[in-house]
């Protein structure tokens, strides 16, 4: 602390120019800096959050000053406070001409912003102009923006700029728009999918660091797909090959190394195209052969290529030689003195054993070592190498040694990871049903039981009640015996997890009593007690109760008498009043139980049974008679929950249910909203007066009784839910009877005839109702098209478009103005759009036609769909569409997609419109620039 | 790809910390807060002469290891996942400190409080969107002073007809 204020005041002199940070930044670091608590530390924080809250609030600040409050403001927040307030300075100051100015902005904005931030958008349009800079150190700060705020629906902004400068002069500028490509690809691949080739392009660029850069997106795109990358082996085994052969400039040098960081990339991306590909592979022995020789283990860079090395030849279809030599090196790492390189060397242990199982045996006693290291990292990762070397031979120690270091630890997390492997191992590997309970399993559950997963417990339990799979019953009562031996052992210890105390509470009511060593008297006072003693825990008590019914039920069903202990008749009494519902039914089944006779009370839980399936009737069958009989005396038949909410709608919303139920109540709002406001906008006479909904359930109550209601829209449904009891009934019938014919045919059907008796209020809506079934052929046709369509309508597909691309052309329009008859119309207004792009639309759509040739059929398409839409963004109806578009093809598998395009269409608008109107009042992109936006993308 | 740079003093105080990973990114900054304690718990727990990586699952997912060097009262850190090879991050702390070296002449845990924006240069310049931009520390400094020489350049011309114009020509 002395040195630091030492320091502190040197730098105050002002030895640092430059960066001018005023006293008061100074003041503040230092105080802080010599806070004695976090409480002091916070009260200093808070103070100078008022200050510059204050501060920020005057007038004309002067730049200067503004940088630097904007510095402070990042300190404070790296320091874990809120520092919001001050974000739109920063924001504003990226806009700045000055570069100093223009960088603190940017860093400030990167530092306090993420991706989804709604400040984002204001800044979009000065990274646009930024990135046009004739100045590169402008482009740069604009592209490390990029890469920390473009989220997915700003990318298509500034996609085609950072496409441009993939070609820029400089060598840096170069570099970083290729980064952010890569960025572009890992937020969202769909958006450049398109520019992928543009990677391999780069790969040949003049400068090496350029090359360099291109690895790294490319290393992402081999991972996702080997196959398409396999004939560039060569190039990268002859790149490395010049690599290693210092062919690069001397400046790429690393601690006399050529190039180490480019020498791992490109091993990393050896290791995935040679994996399983033995011609591959074999282009590749030369150069690792070259690389074993020459790397210098003297050095970190050094053993970092070479550890990536063996990490190559274990993917790899390695020859003998090459991993000799590969053990040679691991020997290196394992002997030295260095932690990590003996860490390294575990782990290359580890990827090798797979190759050749007997490499391990050389290293035995160094993985003794490492595994008694006092260094948790080189424990694990030899416990790692452990459990891949576990076989049945050597599965006892190994697990020993594992439940040992989880007893140790307390790191929850890593415990829990260990003893699931634990539990793994013995269940792939156990010796025998002794050693498996006994010693994993209730070592385990006793010292980890509340972090294994529960599944672990329920296998468990199955392992105990199925025995081991071998016909051999004595074998499997054997092992139960010894299970509940132990248990009742075990369960005197206090404290035991409650998962193991579900599975103890089991197994002694399945078992205890099974082979007539333990009384049922003893066992159930045994449950009693472990029911007493957890009394917090419900779970283990439902268990126990439920272990006790088991066992009174197999004492009554073998015909002896029970007497019930009065622990277990005070328990049973206190559990009847029980809160939890569920343990007070047990309490009563019990009760009840108890008072059968012994032919009932076997059927009700036979002997040994747990193993049984247990079918059940999911229909209810058995209760048809009594529907029946109910039915005929006069009864309502039932109607679903569905029918009766839904029963207003038309017949889509049924189809929608099944798939998108918990977004059905934000569509429904979010279909609705933009009525009023749409209503104001068009003045128009023909259409509806303004106070529309109030009008609506006036005019509507008259002419309900003609069954005219049912079939309005999710709108009167609202308002209906008063009226509902006077006019129920006829409707329930109605939609019952509507909902047993064709879906289809019911939508078009009923909907016309009821618009004709509607009043005039309901014209608009009838006319766009009206068009439904009009478009679903069409809209068919283009989700099959574009994506292969579902099932059913496959062969629609084939019989119209007939495989020849102008159809596509045209099929692909009517989505487009789709959401307007559909929208509530007044939306028309605020599209104004659609005209224009389907003007322009013709020119993209042709180069898609010429991508979508190129590219396999479906799932290229697709993409190239979802790039041409995202990238205009902007335009709200072409993303509506977009999003729309690929709902369709989720939702089209197995049932008819049009009914859910259509009730998807109106909160897609919405967002749409909700965004585009923020967009245009943030200035950000003019909509009408989007054709250009096309053409720079596919020219 | 690296999730993570961070330093902190070995008091635990936060003295850069900078997360590319999108998850933690979206984080509040409470959460993140959280992470840079959580790492400072496990490292100040460390004893000497240990190997410096470490697999910090249970803080930043999956997969995700996290490399750390000590220097002075500073700890480096770099968290990322498997895709990288830890030896190679280990020396890309190595360049980072060089560099910063070179920039500030025998770098300091003050340099790096009162050069914040500095530092994020040179960060910016060696790990740039997650991946590792440049390993030259040469090269790192040229555009380094390239940048500064800029922002000098230009500070000294709008600093007289700044307060006059500034506002009208920014906006």
């Amino acid at each position: 602390m002395e040195q630091l204020k030492t320091i502190g005041r040197e730098l105050a002199m002002g030895s640092q120019g430059g960066f001018g940070q005023s006293k008061e930044f100074l003041d503040l670091v230092k105080s802080i800096g010599e806070a004695r608590s976090k409480a002091e530390e916070d009260r200093i924080v808070l103070s100078e959050i008022d200050i510059l809250k204050r501060k920020l609030l005057e007038p004309d600040i002067p730049k200067r000053k503004m940088k630097e409050y904007i510095i402070r403001l990042v300190y404070i927040e790296m320091l874990g406070h809120d520092a919001s307030f001050g974000y739109i300075h920063a924001v504003k100051m990226t806009h700045d001409d000055n570069l100093l100015l223009k960088r603190t902005g940017y860093l400030a904005v990167t530092l306090f912003l993420n991706e989804d931030h709604d400040l984002i958008i204001l800044i979009v349009n000065t990274i646009q102009k930024d990135l046009r800079s004739d100045n590169y150190l402008v482009v740069c700060a604009a592209l490390n923006a990029i890469c920390r705020l473009i989220n997915e629906e700003t990318i298509p902004a500034v996609l085609p700029q950072v496409v441009d400068l993939l070609n820029h002069h400089k060598e840096a500028v170069r570099k970083k728009a290729i980064m952010a490509l890569h960025r572009f690809h890992r937020k969202s691949p769909s958006s450049v999918s398109h520019l992928i080739s543009n990677f391999r392009k780069r790969l040949c660029d003049n400068d090496p660091g350029v090359m360099g850069a291109t690895l790294c997106p490319l290393f992402d795109l081999i991972t996702e797909d080997v196959a398409s990358y396999k004939d560039l082996v060569s190039s990268f085994v002859s790149i490395l090959k010049q690599v290693t052969e210092r062919r690069l400039p001397k400046s790429y040098d690393y601690h006399q190394m050529p190039a180490p960081f480019i020498q791992i990339k490109l091993l990393k991306i050896m290791a995935l195209l040679g994996s399983g590909d033995k011609s591959a592979s074999e282009i590749m022995y030369m150069v690792l052969g070259d690389l074993f020789r020459k790397c210098d283990s003297s050095t970190n860079i050094g053993n970092a290529i070479l550890y990536e090395c063996i990490r190559s030849i274990s993917c790899i279809i390695p020859s003998p030689k090459l991993l000799e030599a590969a053990a040679d090196a691991i020997s290196k790492f394992l002997k030295s003195d260095s932690h990590n390189l003996k860490y390294m060397g575990i782990d290359g242990l580890g990827r090798l054993i797979k190759i050749s199982p007997d490499i391990a045996e050389q290293h035995q006693l160094a993985v003794i070592d490492c595994l008694e290291d006092p260094d948790d990292t080189l424990k694990r990762k030899t416990f790692e190498l452990l459990y891949k070397m576990t076989k049945s031979s050597n599965v006892e120690v190994i697990v020993d040694r594992m439940i040992d270091y989880m007893i140790s630890i307390n790191d929850n997390h890593y415990k829990t990871e260990i003893a699931s492997r634990c539990v793994e191992l013995a269940e792939q590997f156990a010796p025998s049903n002794q050693w498996f309970i006994q010693v994993i399993m209730n070592k385990v559950f006793e010292h980890a039981g509340d972090l294994v997963n529960i599944k672990v417990a329920h296998n468990l339990m199955r392992l105990i009640a199925e025995g081991f799979g071998e016909d051999d019953d004595d074998a499997d009562s054997k092992l139960r015996l010894s299970a509940v031996e132990s248990y009742l052992q075990i369960m005197s210890e206090p404290k035991l997890p409650s998962l193991f105390l579900q599975v103890i509470s089991w197994v002694l009511g399945e078992y205890g009593t099974a082979d007539g060593k333990y009384s049922a008297s003893y066992i159930s006072g045994k449950l009693c007690d472990v029911a007493d003693a957890y009394s917090s825990d419900e779970t283990v008590k439902g268990y126990a109760v439920s272990a006790l019914m088991k066992i009174y039920a197999f004492e009554i069903a073998s015909g002896r008498k029970v007497d019930v202990l009065p622990e277990c008749q005070s328990l049973i009494e206190e559990l009847l009043a029980s809160h939890s519902t569920d343990l007070q039914q047990r309490a009563y089944e019990l009760q009840a139980l108890l008072a059968l006779d012994a032919r009932a009370v076997e059927s009700i839980l036979p002997l040994d049974a747990s193993c049984e399936d247990i079918e059940v009737d999911k229909d209810l069958s058995f209760l048809n008679g009594y529907i029946q009989q109910a039915i005929e005396s006069g009864a309502q038949p039932y109607i679903s929950e569905r029918e009766r909410s839904g029963m207003l709608e038309t017949t889509d919303y049924h189809s929608q249910d099944h798939h998108e139920v918990p977004s059905h109540a934000l569509r429904f709002e979010a279909y609705e909203r933009p009525k009023p406001s749409s209503l104001r906008t068009q003045a128009s006479t023909e259409l509806v007066p303004v106070p529309e909904p109030s009008y609506y359930s006036e005019a509507h109550q008259p002419i309900s009784t003609s069954s005219v209601s049912e079939r309005e829209s999710s709108e009167i449904k609202l308002r209906l839910d008063g009226v509902k009891q006077k006019w129920g009934r006829p409707s329930y019938q109605s939609s019952t009877s509507a909902s047993s014919t064709p879906p289809q045919a019911a939508n078009g059907t009923s909907s016309h005839p009821d618009v004709g008796v509607g009043s005039s209020s309901l014209k608009p809506r009838s006319s766009y109702e009206s068009k439904k079934p009009e478009i679903d052929p069409e809209k068919q046709r283009l989700a099959a098209s574009l994506f292969g369509g579902s099932s059913s309508s496959r062969s629609d597909r084939k019989s119209s478009s007939g495989g020849h691309k102008p159809a596509k052309g045209t099929a692909s329009k009517p989505p487009k103005e789709n959401p307007i008859p559909v929208q509530p119309p007044p939306d028309l207004l605020d599209f104004g759009e659609p005209t224009a792009t389907s003007v322009t639309a013709t020119d993209p759509f042709k180069e898609l036609e010429g991508l979508m040739d190129s590219s396999s059929q479906d799932g290229g398409s697709t993409d190239v769909m979802g790039v041409l839409y995202s990238d205009a963004a902007p335009v709200t109806t072409t993303t509506s569409v977009d999003s729309l578009l690929s709902e369709l093809s989720d939702s089209s598998k197995g049932n008819p997609g049009t009914y859910q395009s259509q009730t998807s269409k109106g909160p897609n608008s919405q967002e749409a419109l909700e965004k585009d109107a923020l967009v245009r009042q943030m200035g950000v992109n003019p909509t009408s620039q989007n054709p250009t936006l096309f053409k720079d993308l596919l020219g | 790809m690296i999730k993570a740079v961070m330093m902190m003093n070995t008091q635990g105080k936060p003295r850069l910390a900078k997360f590319y990973d999108f998850l933690v990114r979206c984080l509040p900054v409470e959460k993140q807060q959280e992470l840079i304690r959580g790492v400072f718990s496990v490292l100040s727990s460390r004893p000497e002469n240990v190997s410096n990586f470490l697999e910090i699952d249970s803080l930043f997912g999956p997969d995700s290891r996290l490399v750390y060097k000590h220097y002075a009262t500073l700890y480096f850190v770099l968290v990322f996942d498997g895709s990288e090879n830890e030896l190679a991050m280990l020396d890309l702390i190595q360049v980072l400190v060089e560099t910063l070296d070179k920039c500030f002449s025998n770098v300091c845990e003050l340099d790096i409080v009162f050069n914040y924006s500095k530092m994020h240069t040179v960060l910016d310049e060696i790990v740039f969107g997650g991946q590792v931009l440049e390993t030259r520390s040469d090269e790192v400094m040229k555009a380094v002073e390239e940048i500064s020489k800029s922002e000098a350049a230009s500070n000294s011309i709008s600093l007289v007809p700044k307060s006059v114009s500034g506002w009208r020509g920014g906006r």
